[in-house]
């Protein structure tokens, strides 16, 4: 069964969904993410989601879920690189991702988590 | 005889006379308006329609008004009613070049046929029909406007949401006008798209346009206010009106967590402190 791959870059855990994500594959993704940022002790996680065309309901809840799991784990979640037509498929779902902090590319994204590694108090 | 036979001859038989006293009618009433429109040209109107009806009567179903032989009739009419939208014409003066043939053509009948019976039954089926050629006139005449009516949405609807760059890493957003689900769609739709062409961090959604707030008004700021934020840029309301934010108040709108501000200026200020980028000296005074 094919997986998503995980990429540890410094403290951090970098997700790239490239494939349609169905149901399984998001249910897997969270088993792997969280042993991941258990076993490397991961401070941040970086959801790229800038190939993702379709999103549901579902998919719309593992990803706030995801974040409030790796909360728990002390580690922040930034979701980088939405596409215009799925922001505005969750936001008609009703489904704001409260909690979850995003950003417009990678880049932007790391530069997030590393002030917000520096100096956690300042976090918005 | 069949019914609109005798309406038929007529028209065939004493079409000059029919368009004369058509054409007076129509300038005694007022409803030739020979301000709008030439009298040739009216006249030309009248003699082609009464032409048209000719062959109508003689090939087509009287009953009915349909088949191929109507078409030419119907074709026509659907002309004048939207030369005459155009010219400025109003729906009953559109419709009365139709219904003024009636009392040339009564006036005809009656000189014809003796019998009260026969007289009777053709004045109503001449009457029926003018009866439907009017009212499909008006109908055409609704149809035109309501085109023009939905172009015109249309066009505002594409003029009235532009997306500014205000500022390296700044968009500004001004809404004017009101905010339904439709606008709100396209609205969202250009801001978005502006986002991730410059790759703004902020967007400032400035309503000084918007003529009133209220719940709903303020759930689709909400909802663009939340898409950007999915998108990762950070969104700040301004341009409030002391009368609005009044409205929002009394109304128990929550605006959230999203930062409002009373003007554009104090909006940009922030998005440019938030971004970290410093104006020219001399503005920064």
């Amino acid at each position: 069964m094919d997986r998503i791959p995980i990429l540890k870059m410094g403290p951090f855990l970098l997700v790239t969904i490239q494939v349609d994500m169905h149901d399984q594959l998001a249910m897997q993704l969270q088993d792997d993410l969280t042993s991941r940022i258990v076993a490397v002790r991961a401070r941040g996680v970086l959801i790229d989601i800038s190939s993702l065309e379709i999103v549901d309901s579902f998919i719309g809840r593992m990803i706030s879920n995801i974040a409030g799991m790796a909360r728990v784990l002390d580690a922040e979640t930034v979701v980088v690189g939405m596409q215009p037509a799925v922001a505005i498929t969750l936001v008609e779902l009703g489904l704001s991702l409260e909690g979850v902090r995003t950003a417009l590319n990678v880049d932007k994204g790391m530069l997030l988590l590393q002030r917000s590694l520096e100096d956690p108090e300042a976090e918005q | 005889m069949a019914a609109g036979q005798v309406l038929q001859q007529i028209i065939a038989k004493a079409q000059k006379e029919l368009l004369t006293e058509w054409l007076q009618t129509q300038t005694a009433d007022g409803t030739a308006r020979a301000d709008l429109m030439k009298e040739s040209e009216l006249r030309e109107q009248c003699r082609e329609f009464l032409a048209l009806l000719q062959d109508a009567t003689r090939n087509g179903d009287m009953e009915r008004l349909s088949g191929s032989a109507w078409q030419p009739v119907f074709e026509f009419l659907s002309g004048i009613s939207r030369s005459r939208v155009i010219q400025g014409f109003s729906p009953v003066e559109t419709a009365t070049f139709v219904f003024s043939l009636k009392q040339p053509v009564f006036n005809r009948l009656r000189r014809e046929l003796s019998d009260a019976q026969t007289l009777a039954d053709e004045l109503w089926s001449a009457s029926t029909l003018l009866d439907r050629l009017g009212l499909y006139t008006t109908e055409i005449y609704q149809k035109t406007r309501d085109e023009v009516i939905a172009r015109q949405q249309q066009e505002l609807l594409e003029l009235s949401t532009p997306v500014v760059n205000l500022w390296k890493d700044i968009l500004a957003l001004p809404l004017i006008g009101t905010l339904d689900s439709a606008r709100t769609q396209v609205v969202m739709e250009s801001l978005l798209q502006k986002i991730v062409e410059t790759g703004a961090a902020i967007a400032i959604i400035d309503i000084t346009g918007v003529p009133t707030v209220d719940t709903l008004v303020a759930q689709h700021l909400l909802k663009t206010v939340a898409a950007a934020r999915l998108m990762g840029a950070d969104c700040i309301i301004s341009g409030i009106r002391p009368q609005i934010a009044q409205t929002i108040v009394h109304l128990g709108v929550d605006l959230g967590s999203v930062l409002t501000k009373a003007t554009l200026a104090d909006a940009f200020l922030v998005a440019l402190k938030r971004t970290q980028s410093t104006l020219p000296k001399h503005l920064s005074g």
